[in-house]
């Protein structure tokens, strides 16, 4: 990751923190749908990004979200387990002849049909373990699903859009 | 040996997952039980700055709102010290402990509020600077809010009333009749009212207010109104939902309670082994 990169990124990381932070905490469309645009900083750190620091980055983040909204270790374990999860994801739907080098998972990069099933099914893998892990023992299982499920589609939704108004083609911001 | 330390090496990112997982769960553990005195979250200096900059800014527009429920406070206050105040005759009336205050007010400003999560939080502008101790009661002119958890220097963290951690013995204001009050997580205008007899008269309707057992709230606080009152889960007690007085969504000033005779009482019912898990 080249210096310039490493700028980008660390930009990108408070400016979403800081909407999250600010803006966001109280937000639920319908008393259902939360939106964690945090997690569009991890989602769009460069494919090849070791595992290793990519997990750490994340607890990293987790844990400051978590730190503002009182909830402390929910955002940090459910983002912990969207970083580790995406490398296989990642190699699982890696499209035919696999990824440049220089390629980072963004929409403009990749195409909003390979970004949807790239963002998606992640997002909802960290809404299933913020929600099992905020509701235990007392919400059913299907609140938390019905929770994890609009959360997940409200987050991609806006992550697509903020990607579309912000990111310049092939730099990043 | 090397073999161990190849194959553990090529797991090192799993082991750092699962170890951060641990830590993170251990973290939600210890952050949401009553009594833990938590010290990473949002009353510390930092963090607390920040919320309190935003809150300097969004508080603004409500201004008008809070004014008037002040003046309205303000309106009821002084009815009742017209009430109180003895008009003065031959008769002089000697003062003694009965009379002594057992409850001291302060006033403070929600920063930071959640009313989405089943753990939430209210994170005050009043920190042990001012006088804040961790099991003060948190209400405002509508009703209770909350009671305070972790106290730093000039900011506290409270357990708002819509944490499913939280209990507060309160009472039917007809009959007396006492039960507590618990969050069930679901929806931010409503509580149930726990462990009511079945014998009970309870109708929709009926106010519940703190029964001042728990020694957190004086006697008399309002906590809500009785929707629906049902037979059907429990067969000792009553399902009775509850609609909160207080709007969590528009909570901006709250009054501190604080009962000079907690620790008194705290130690008298240690004594006598009597669990309050209120």
């Amino acid at each position: 990751m080249s210096f310039r990169n490493l700028i980008t990124f660390v930009f990108l990381v408070i400016c979403l923190c800081t909407v999250q932070i600010l803006l966001l905490k109280n937000v639920a469309l319908f008393g259902v749908a939360f939106c964690f645009i945090y997690l569009l900083a991890i989602l769009s750190f460069p494919i090849n990004i070791r595992s290793f620091s990519l997990i750490l980055i994340s607890f990293g983040i987790g844990l400051l979200i978590d730190v503002f909204y009182d909830t402390l270790g929910l955002n940090a374990a459910a983002a912990t387990l969207l970083a580790f999860l995406r490398p296989y994801w990642l190699k699982a739907i890696s499209p035919n002849g696999g990824y440049d080098d220089s390629n980072n998972p963004t929409l403009r990069e990749m195409g909003i049909g390979w970004y949807i099933s790239y963002s998606l099914p992640l997002v909802f893998a960290f809404s299933l373990m913020f929600f099992t892990a905020d509701q235990w023992g007392t919400g059913g299982l299907f609140g938390v699903l019905n929770k994890s499920l609009f959360s997940s589609i409200f987050t991609v939704i806006l992550a697509i859009i903020v990607q579309l108004l912000f990111f310049k083609r092939r730099r990043g911001i | 040996m090397l073999r161990i330390l190849q194959f553990l090496y090529s797991l090192r990112s799993f082991l750092l997952f699962v170890l951060l997982e641990v830590l993170a769960i251990s973290l939600i553990v210890s952050n949401n039980s009553p009594q833990g005195a938590a010290f990473f979250n949002s009353s510390n200096a930092v963090t607390g700055s920040i919320l309190k900059t935003r809150s300097d800014v969004v508080d603004f527009f409500s201004l008008a709102e809070d004014n008037e429920a002040l003046l309205s406070q303000n309106a009821l206050l002084l009815e009742q010290l017209k009430t109180i105040n003895a008009i003065p005759d031959s008769v002089t009336l000697e003062l003694d402990s009965a009379f002594e205050a057992q409850y001291t007010f302060r006033g403070a400003r929600i920063i930071s509020n959640s009313l989405r999560f089943s753990q939430n939080h209210i994170t005050l502008n009043k920190g042990s600077k001012d006088g804040v101790k961790p099991g003060m009661g948190v209400f405002n002119e509508q009703g209770v809010v909350g009671r305070v958890q972790s106290v730093s220097d000039n900011y506290s963290v409270a357990f708002s009333l819509l944490n499913t951690e939280m209990r507060i013995s309160s009472k039917l204001k007809s009959n007396g009749s006492f039960g507590s009050i618990n969050w069930d997580g679901k929806d931010s205008k409503k509580t149930k009212l726990l462990y009511v007899p079945r014998h009970v008269k309870a109708s929709p309707g009926d106010t519940i207010v703190t029964n001042g057992f728990s020694a957190v709230f004086p006697e008399g606080i309002m906590v809500g109104t009785i929707e629906s009152v049902d037979q059907s889960s429990d067969p000792n007690s009553l399902d009775i939902v509850v609609n909160l007085s207080v709007d969590f969504s528009k909570v901006h000033y709250v009054y501190l309670v604080e009962n000079s005779r907690l620790a008194e009482i705290d130690s008298l019912q240690k004594q006598s082994e009597i669990e309050n898990e209120f």
